[in-house]
This record gives C-alpha cells, sequence and structure tokens, in this order.
C-alpha cells in the first residue's frame, strides 16, 4: 500500500524585499495506491513545487504529505524521481547511473549490476549498458533516468514533465512504454505535465491546478481501459473539457 | 600537400630562417658570446652539458621541488575548495583570508620560504606551493559552485543522506573537469616560479639553479641552455598531464568538448 495523501498543503517562497510568492495554496488531495495521477495546469501554477514537496526536496508552508501514513520529512529512495532535465550523471555508464541507488544503499556490486541490468531490459536499452550518456538520444535518456528511478524499487514514482523536450513521435512511444512499465511494475505514479493530450492518454485521474496560488480547480476521473484511442470522440471530449479548464482559469487572473 | 604538412613545413622553415639571423646576428653584429651567444655557442654548450652528465640530476631536482610544491597545493587546495564550494559557514569565513592571501606574488613569499624552511628542498617546494595554490582552491571552488543543482536533487532523492555522500558520489566527480583545469593552471604558474625558487641556493643541482649559477660563471651559452631545458620540460609536463585527463578522466565528457 503506497497511498499519498496531501492535506491543506500550502507554501510561499519568501522573496528578498520581504513579500513573498505564493506558490500553492490549500491543497487537498488523495492518491490511491497504484493509482495514475496527472497534474496539470497553466505555466507557474505550482506543479513542480507540489511535486518537489512530495519528493522532500522542497518543504511545506503549511499542511503535510504522509506517503503509507508516514510524514514526508526530506527525500526519500522510496520515491523515485524522474526530472524534467536531463539529470543522469554523465560521469558514469548507463549502468551506473541506473546501479547508483542501489550502491548508495550499500548493495555488492554483482547484484546491483544484475538488477540493473533487468530495469534496462525493461526500458529497452541493455545494448547502452556500457555508453555513457551523451551518447544517448533525448528519449533514451529520459528512459534511462525512469529506469534509474525504478532500481530503487520505489513506493511512488515522481516525474516532473519528463518528455517535455521529447518530440511528438518519441513522446507517444515513451507514453506507451510508460504505461507498460507502469502496468508491470504497479508503482503509484505521480505525473507532471502541460499537455493535455498526455494526461488524458495517461492518467487515472487528471487533477486539474487553478492558476497561481495553486489549488485544485478540479479532479476527473478517466475511468477508459488502456491503450486509448487518441482519436474517438470521447477522448477530444475529455481534452476539450479540460483545455477549457485552463483556459478559463488563466483568463480569470 | 595538406594543410597539416603545410602547416609544419613553414614551421620549421620559420625555425631554420629565425637560427640563421640570430646566428649571424650574434656573430657578426654583436660579436660577443657573454651578450648573445650564437647557435652554435648554445649547441657547443648543450653538447658540454651533455657530457659532463649533471643535466638529469638537474632535471630531477627541479622535478623534486615542483612536484613537492604541486602536490602541497593539491592536497590543501582540493579540499579546501571542497570546503568553501559546498559549505556556506566555510565560505564566508575563509573567503575573506583568501582574497587577502591571494594577490600576494607567490615570490615574495621567499623570505619566508628561506626563514621558516631554510635553504632547503622544502623551502623551494613552498614558493612553488605558493603560486599553485590558488589556481587550483579557485577552480575547485567554482567547480563544486557550478554543479548542476538538478545532479545533487538527483542524488538525493536516490539515496545519498549525507554532504559527504552527495560531494562523494555527485559533486566531486561532476566538478572534476574544472579541478583538472585548475591544476593544469597551477602547474603553469608552478613552473614558472621554479626558477626564482632555486635562485638561493636551496640545491647543488636544479634547472633554475644552474641557470643563475652559469649566470655567476658569465657562461651565457649555458644559460640558454637551460632556458630552453626549462621551456620544453614545462610544454611536455603540460602534454602528458593534458593527454593523460583527456584520455583518462574524461572519457564521459566526449560529446561536450568541442
Ligand atoms: N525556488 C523558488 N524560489 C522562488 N520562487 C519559486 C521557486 N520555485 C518556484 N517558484 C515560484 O513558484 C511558482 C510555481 O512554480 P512551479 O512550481 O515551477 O510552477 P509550474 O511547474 O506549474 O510551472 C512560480 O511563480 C515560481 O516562480
Ligand atoms: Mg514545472
Amino acid at each position: 500500500m503506497s497511498g499519498v495523501t496531501i492535506r491543506d498543503l500550502s507554501k510561499a517562497f519568501p522573496k528578498e524585499d520581504g513579500t513573498a510568492t505564493q506558490a500553492l495554496a490549500g491543497v487537498n488531495l488523495e492518491i490511491s495506491d497504484e493509482e495514475f495521477i496527472c497534474l496539470v495546469g497553466p505555466s507557474g501554477c505550482g506543479k513542480t513545487t507540489l511535486l518537489r514537496i512530495i519528493a522532500g526536496l522542497e518543504t511545506a508552508t503549511t499542511g503535510d504529505v504522509t506517503v503509507d501514513g508516514r510524514a514526508v520529512t526530506g527525500p526519500d529512495p522510496k520515491r523515485g524521481m524522474v526530472f524534467q532535465e536531463y539529470s543522469l550523471f554523465p560521469w558514469r555508464r548507463v549502468i551506473d547511473n541506473v546501479a547508483f541507488g542501489l550502491e548508495m544503499k550499500g548493495v555488492a556490486k554483482e547484484e546491483r549490476r544484475r538488477t540493473a541490468d533487468y530495469y534496462l531490459e525493461l526500458v529497452g536499452l541493455s545494448q547502452f549498458r556500457d555508453a555513457y550518456p551523451y551518447e544517448l538520444s533525448g528519449g533514451m535518456r529520459q528512459r534511462v533516468a525512469i529506469a534509474r528511478a525504478l532500481a530503487n524499487d520505489p513506493d511512488v514514482l515522481l516525474m516532473d514533465e519528463p518528455f517535455g523536450a521529447l518530440d511528438a513521435q518519441t513522446r507517444n512511444r515513451m507514453q506507451k512504454e510508460l504505461l507498460s512499465l507502469w502496468e508491470q511494475t504497479k508503482k503509484t505514479i505521480v505525473f507532471v505535465t502541460h499537455s493535455v493530450d498526455e494526461a488524458v492518454y495517461l492518467s487515472d485521474r487528471i487533477v486539474v491546478l487553478s492558476p497561481r496560488p495553486g489549488s485544485i480547480r478540479e479532479i476527473i476521473d478517466i475511468p477508459w481501459s488502456r491503450p486509448r484511442d487518441r482519436t474517438s470522440a470521447e477522448f477530444a471530449e475529455v481534452r476539450r473539457r479540460v483545455l477549457r479548464m485552463i483556459d478559463e482559469t488563466e483568463n480569470a487572473q | 600537400m595538406n594543410r597539416q604538412t603545410q602547416k609544419r613545413l613553414l614551421g620549421i622553415a620559420a625555425l631554420v630562417v629565425t637560427a640563421v639571423i640570430w646566428q649571424i646576428v650574434a656573430e657578426y653584429v654583436v660579436g660577443r658570446s657573454f651578450i648573445l651567444p650564437s647557435v652554435t655557442d648554445v649547441a657547443g654548450a648543450f653538447a658540454n652539458l651533455l657530457e659532463s652528465g649533471t643535466l638529469l640530476a638537474d632535471i630531477a631536482v627541479s622535478l623534486e621541488h615542483f612536484g613537492i610544491g604541486l602536490l602541497a597545493a593539491f592536497f590543501l587546495g582540493v579540499p579546501i575548495g571542497i570546503l568553501m564550494g559546498w559549505f556556506r559557514v566555510a565560505d564566508f569565513l575563509l573567503d575573506p583570508i583568501i582574497e587577502i592571501l591571494r594577490p600576494i606574488p607567490p615570490l615574495a613569499w621567499i623570505p619566508f620560504a628561506i626563514i621558516w624552511f631554510g635553504l632547503t628542498t622544502q623551502a623551494a617546494g613552498f614558493v612553488i606551493f605558493a603560486g599553485a595554490f590558488f589556481p587550483i582552491l579557485t577552480a575547485t571552488y567554482s567547480g563544486f559552485r557550478d554543479v548542476p543543482k538538478v545532479f545533487v536533487e538527483a542524488g538525493k532523492v536516490l539515496g545519498c543522506d549525507t554532504s559527504f555522500e552527495l560531494i562523494r558520489h555527485v559533486a566531486l566527480p561532476a566538478a572534476i573537469p574544472a579541478i583538472a583545469s585548475g591544476i593544469r593552471i597551477a602547474m603553469g604558474v608552478g613552473w614558472m616560479c621554479l626558477v626564482a625558487a632555486e635562485m638561493f641556493g636551496v640545491s647543488r643541482y636544479g634547472l633554475g639553479y644552474q641557470l643563475w649559477h652559469n649566470y655567476y660563471l658569465h657562461q651565457m651559452p649555458n644559460v640558454v641552455v637551460y632556458m630552453l631545458i626549462l621551456g620544453f620540460a614545462g610544454l611536455i609536463i603540460d602534454r602528458i598531464f593534458r593527454n593523460y585527463v583527456d584520455g583518462q578522466l574524461l572519457r564521459w565528457r566526449a560529446g561536450e568538448v568541442a
């Protein structure tokens, strides 16, 4: 069981002039185990901030986050993170990037390589195990980053626009692969995106945030089975609804 | 003829022409070996020095002075640079001290080098250290300051719990290229300090020592020989280091080095 509970969460970043940027205000959200959640909302509404607070990389001003009933107090390998920027360590080979978390846990070399090989296989990059990150394309780098997060066997996988920098085709392929990974590993996934199309394609529920200070505007259930047909009428309908919601909130500002 | 051979041939031609002009000027215009030794004077001096056989000992002693200075600079500069680059308090504490000491020319330390260490190998090493320390410190410091935040955060979410682990597994490897170029600069500065460091007779051998010694003996062709060897040796040291770093440490950067 790896549900995430977010209660009355708010976050203010203090500024030089003594005032503060209110990034999040009064966020309440219950994410259940093995759920795939997408966070969408206008840019600057606090999606990254919310994800970073769940990761423990940022502390909430008020409210709290619990995973499995335990309060989040700092970063922990139990909550894996895939960053928006390329975050692979360029001085480590692909295999040793994936094995990094296990190395920190003190797992012996043989065993951590075996585990890392398994996850590399899972993301389809076994033949690049001895390459350095600079030899990989953007899509491959993010797949390695996903394998690296998964190798720690986290309860929750947090992903911040991981496919944002990829071209449309690669992006679609990565979405398919991510779904198949999710089905195999049964992680709880919190996925930030500004592509509504991506959110409708991937998630069990879409959480729409309102503009700064971010709070939850609406939660949309998507109960359809996967893989989903992007060209279907119902897909287009949900996409339109979410887009309109984001537009409205943006114009209301 | 391709570019490379063209470049090489032109380079050699220019060297030959320079040598010929030097020879003519030295022999027919100046006419005194003491003021400007000719090419043949220098070549003869070089042959004599090779035979008399102190060249190897001179090089060995100079490398010893140089090595002491650089090792000390490395083992003090890197840790202090890490402390200042990683911990704000260390930065705030040490920065004013560093800023006062850094602009002091390395050779200004010579009197205290002699007072503290006497006329010893260590005194020469200390002068070279004074030149090599700050480039290594500064490069390590900025290498650490420039570690991309996302690497540090990736390290944290992947299980680095302590500053020590983050430094060892994330920041230090990320800063290696910066540290390596700092060492390269330090080696250049250290080598330049060598002649002055050996000026006071801290040893009976050494390229710098011999340069001064032959000057006192008015053996100017020998002085030129030592000047040229100092230049060559500096060049070779730099090349060896660069090849080593490029080949070994920085394989992972092959894509970035333009
Ligand atoms: N470290 C920070 N310091 C100050 N302000 C920040 C910081 N991080 C984010 N913010 C501000 O908080 C708001 C939300 O940012 P972010 O979470 O990155 O939004 P999103 O990911 O939805 O685009 C923005 O106004 C941003 O400028
Ligand atoms: Mg963001």
